[in-house]
């Protein structure tokens, strides 16, 4: 079965989808990235969806629950990446993803997680050991 | 009893340049679906803000379908009216029908666990909505996306 890989960068997840989801494979994301959020202690989790040109209310719930699922985990959740064409058709679908924070690219992404995690007052330390890892395949 | 809901009532005529059927019985086939449709909205030369419009919009029907009617036949057809060119695709279901069709059409109304924008987002996302419903029987959504509309 296919799976969308889930990679670990300090003290944040790194969420590429790179192909058009449906329905079983979004939910599996969903879970497998509650369950790496919750194993490695993660502070943030970055979604780039650049290579995605559907995103319809399944998948725009999908991205809204992950967000939530991981805030009441304490970690945050930003989306990359969205095509201009994806936007105006979210809008007019009703979609405004309301909770979920975005950025224009990665490296803006991965500078909000890191102002947010330390807005909090708290320094990025995660445990390096572990078996979290085995989760990034 | 039948039940209709139309948007847009258009009497110009329309002529079909070509079509195809598409079965959709699982959740695998809505990708093959929806990449179907972007062939022929590229063919016709569609921008890709439009594109986008029709294929989410395709998608929540298509959706529709799998949840409500287990599946059902989806159609798409290259249409044009006078100098417009578009596309219509046609969704059609055996499934339990829709009770109230104007309950439907309201934004945040379900009765499944969905978020209730399936019909009117789909309805704003398109050119020309006509759904008919028959309790019992099933439903058929009609949707045309003009090249440029």
């Amino acid at each position: 079965m296919e799976k969308i890989p889930i990679l670990r960068m300090g003290p944040f997840l790194l969420v590429t989808i790179q192909v058009d989801l449906y329905d079983r494979l979004a939910l599996n994301l969903e879970s497998d990235l509650v369950q790496a959020v919750s194993k490695t202690g993660a502070r943030g989790v970055l979604i780039d969806i650049s290579a995605v040109t559907i995103v319809d209310s399944f998948m725009g719930r999908i991205i809204g629950n992950i967000a939530s699922m991981s805030k009441i985990m304490d970690a945050e959740t930003v989306v990359v990446g969205m095509q201009p064409a994806v936007a105006i058709t979210l809008i007019e679908l009703g979609l405004p993803l309301t909770g979920v924070h975005t950025a224009l690219n990665v490296e803006k992404g991965m500078e909000l997680l890191r102002k947010k995690i330390l807005v909090d007052g708290e320094e990025m330390d995660v445990d390096r050991d572990d078996s979290a890892d085995d989760d990034a395949e | 009893m039948e039940k209709r809901w139309t948007s847009t009532g258009t009497t110009a005529p329309m002529t079909t340049l070509s079509k195809d059927k598409m079965l959709i019985v699982k959740e695998q086939d809505v990708v093959p679906f929806r990449n179907r449709v972007k062939e022929y909205a590229t063919r016709i030369g569609m921008g890709l803000v439009n594109q986008t419009k029709l294929i989410t919009a395709a998608s929540e029907l298509v959706r529709n379908m799998l949840r409500y009617a287990s599946g059902g036949e989806t159609l798409i057809e290259v249409i044009s009216k006078g100098r417009e060119a578009g596309i219509r695709l046609t969704f059609s279901d055996k499934g339990p029908g829709i009770a109230d069709i104007s309950l439907a059409m309201k934004d945040g109304y379900t009765t499944g666990k969905s978020l209730g924008l399936g019909l009117p987002g789909t309805k704003r996302l398109v050119s020309e909505f006509n759904i008919q419903s028959t309790l019992g029987e099933g439903t058929t959504v009609t949707i045309i996306k003009w090249k440029n509309g």
